[in-house]
């Protein structure tokens, strides 16, 4: 994973509620048996035509103004649904490494954090106020600083933000969970040798 | 202190905390499908790391597997080399797998229980949102990621935060007609699709504990639809007697062992939940679904909503756009509406009792013009069972296609699919935007609903057949 760095980047918006991981990344796209290469299906039924190639441009996303956004502004309840991991991975090949939202479903909030996406929470007061900055000035640029967990806007709707520690750094040090946990792995050994003498029966 | 069952299961597969960091915590089993696993293999091979514990793994193919001419090569070569990769990294591993040839092969949630593989008091994981179903045992099951199901074939444990606990209260007895289905789509249609998020849901109350497993099954299974990671029921005679003689449950002197050990799991008398929510079985009449959430949801007796009856602004949006989809206009009754298909299955509702309880409706009707009708059993044993029982033939005679096993038009991976604008009655767990194909229109029933609404060709209020 790659360390995460304070960037300046375009704030793309999509004002929609409840966008669930089969509109991320519609099902016929997930037979792949790699991570990548998952980007230009993101949004797929929304962004293309129905010929399938050619872009929709009254989707939100087509707008020339946010080509090359690496931070989306999005609606409550975000990636609703299924557990693909494949939707991070759509949203991290398209190019994102942000998204700023009331809420988020817990396995694709976790699945961000895998992924070098920062999923950042906010009000709705803040949410209505990024929106509108964004609505109002198509294009505009927010810095994202993990470090000093904060966002920062021209027209001054930035905030601080909350982040779990133990993600923060993970994501500041682009570090390898598996490794993390391996760290442990005598405790896991003595753990799994008292559980197997409770529960001798899990073993037969 | 007084615990809940799941604060019970949580402490005893506490592993270790780091300060700063998220607890580790122990996975008793592990279940796979060919969609979320490759990337999780090839990630293992990439840090040339091992499967910890081949014995806590069950995996087989569903997804993306044919559900007629089985015998015929698949003709979608992307998922025929999903469905080999899947094959090669099983026997790499030594895993146990159910591979589309076996005769124990389904949808990974029905056929887990069919062999007794999770029992209550266990940590279960699988890379899918609806691992939910096993939390019916009294199990703490829940969905995961790819980077997950390789942390926990690499470790056999897993970062997690605790979550807060629901009780969710289902009184009372349900009306004729009702089933495991439409308390499940009555709870959605009352929390919301994220009144869920961050809880992990205790089913209870009478109403729940008159459930068969199976039943149980189908209201744990759609806990993620509530925005639950996972959902549980009380373990009790009911659990003990499904479990008892199958393959991977425990035989003699250690059966009495976990018998023990499970009766100990029950949440105490006094334990105090984070949100408590209430529903009377009384009230919930045959729910279906008229949006493109599983929360815009009615009873069969009422009607399409208005966007202006929400008080709620975004809610009030989100009727706009799911009525625009579903080419539907406010205050139609719900039983004028058309449907095109019908669809029996998925790991919601693809077990022995949903084809008995659709075949009591299905027998002696034909399918109505112009509808297409398909029964895919959750697993070749449900298969073999509905067959044993005659139930293929109720089923066949009335008009409806009799499939082999797989998640099929649930998320219509497979090639079983909507056209763009028709519309199915679905007894799957999800309808969102183009779910069962592009531009298709899914309405959540129940198998009986399913079953009334094919041979209809519109929606019927089954609790008036009598």
């Amino acid at each position: 994973m790659e360390p995460y760095k304070k960037h300046e980047s375009i704030a793309a918006l999509m004002n929609r509620n409840n966008v669930d991981t089969d509109q991320i990344i519609p099902k016929q796209f997930l037979k792949r048996v790699e991570r990548s290469g998952f980007g230009v299906h993101l949004f797929h039924d929304w962004r293309y035509n129905k010929d399938g190639v050619t872009e929709n441009p009254s989707f939100e996303l087509n707008n020339p103004a946010f080509k090359g956004a690496k931070v989306l502004v999005a609606g409550d309840n975000f990636g609703c649904g299924s557990s693909r991991e494949h939707a991070p991975w759509a949203i991290a090949d398209y190019g994102f490494n942000t998204i700023i939202s009331t809420s988020y479903a817990d396995i694709f909030y976790n699945n961000c954090f895998k992924n070098g996406i920062l999923a950042i929470k906010v009000s709705q007061a803040q949410s209505d106020a990024l929106m509108q900055e964004i609505a109002a000035n198509e294009g505009v640029k927010f810095i994202v600083d993990l470090e000093n967990q904060e966002v920062i806007t021209p027209a001054g709707n930035g905030f601080k933000f909350e982040i779990d520690p133990f993600r923060k750094d993970n994501m500041l040090s682009g570090l390898d969970d598996i490794g993390l946990t391996l760290k442990h792995e005598d405790k896991i050994t003595t753990f799994e040798q008292q559980h197997k003498q409770r529960h001798p029966w899990l073993w037969t | 202190m007084k615990k809940t069952m799941y604060e019970k299961i949580w402490d005893s597969h506490f592993v270790h905390q780091e300060p700063g960091q998220a607890p580790l915590l122990f996975v008793d089993r592990h279940l796979m499908h060919e969609v979320t696993s490759p990337q999780a293999f090839e990630g293992l091979r990439m840090a040339n790391r091992k499967v910890r514990n081949p014995h806590s793994i069950l995996a087989t193919m569903d997804h993306c597997v044919p559900t007629k001419d089985r015998d015929l090569p698949i003709a979608d070569p992307i998922a025929k080399k999903q469905i080999e990769t899947m094959a090669v990294n099983c026997e790499e591993n030594g895993l146990n797998l159910y591979d589309m040839e076996s005769p124990e092969n389904g949808v990974i949630h029905i056929v887990v229980p069919e062999h007794g593989f999770v029992h209550p008091g266990m940590v279960v994981v699988c890379g899918d949102s609806h691992t939910a179903t096993h939390g019916a045992f009294g199990a703490l099951a829940f969905g995961i990621g790819t980077s997950e199901v390789e942390h926990v074939m690499a470790t056999q444990t897993l970062p997690q935060q605790k979550s807060k606990t629901m009780l969710v209260q289902v009184n009372g007895v349900l009306s004729k007609h009702c089933t495991a289905k439409d308390i499940a789509l009555a709870i959605v249609g009352k929390t919301g699709t994220a009144g869920g998020t961050g809880y992990v849901i205790e089913y209870a109350g009478d109403a729940i504990t008159a459930l068969s497993m199976e039943g149980r099954m189908t209201v744990c299974n759609m806990a993620i639809e509530a925005g639950a990671r996972a959902g549980m029921v009380a373990p009790d005679e009911k659990t003990y007697e499904f479990l008892q003689g199958k393959e991977f449950a425990p035989k003699g002197e250690a059966w009495d062992q976990a018998l023990a050990y499970w009766k100990s799991l029950l949440t105490d008398e006094g334990a105090s939940y984070d949100t408590i929510v209430t529903l009377d079985a009384a009230d919930i009449a045959p729910q279906v679904t008229w949006g493109t959430s599983p929360e815009q949801v009615v009873g069969a007796n009422g009607v399409v909503p208005a966007p202006d009856t929400f008080a709620d602004a975004g809610k009030r949006l989100a009727c706009e756009g799911a009525l625009k989809y579903m080419d539907l206009q406010p205050n139609t009754k719900m039983t004028d509406i058309k449907i095109d298909y019908a669809f029996i299955g998925s790991c919601t509702n693809g077990r022995i009792e949903d084809f008995r309880d659709a075949a009591t409706v299905a027998k002696g009707t034909k399918v109505a013009p112009g509808v297409t009708a398909i029964a895919v059993p959750g697993s070749y044993n449900v298969k073999l069972q509905a067959e044993k029982e005659g139930l293929d033939k109720i089923f066949k005679d009335a008009g409806w296609e009799w499939r082999d096993p797989g998640c099929s038009m649930c998320l219509a991976m497979n090639g079983d699919e909507l056209k763009d604008g028709q519309r199915c009655a679905s007894t799957s767990n999800r309808n969102f935007e183009g779910r069962q194909g592009k531009g298709g229109r899914t309405h959540l029933v129940s198998p009986a609903m399913a079953a009334a609404a094919a041979a209809a060709g519109h929606f019927v209020d089954i609790s008036k057949l009598g």
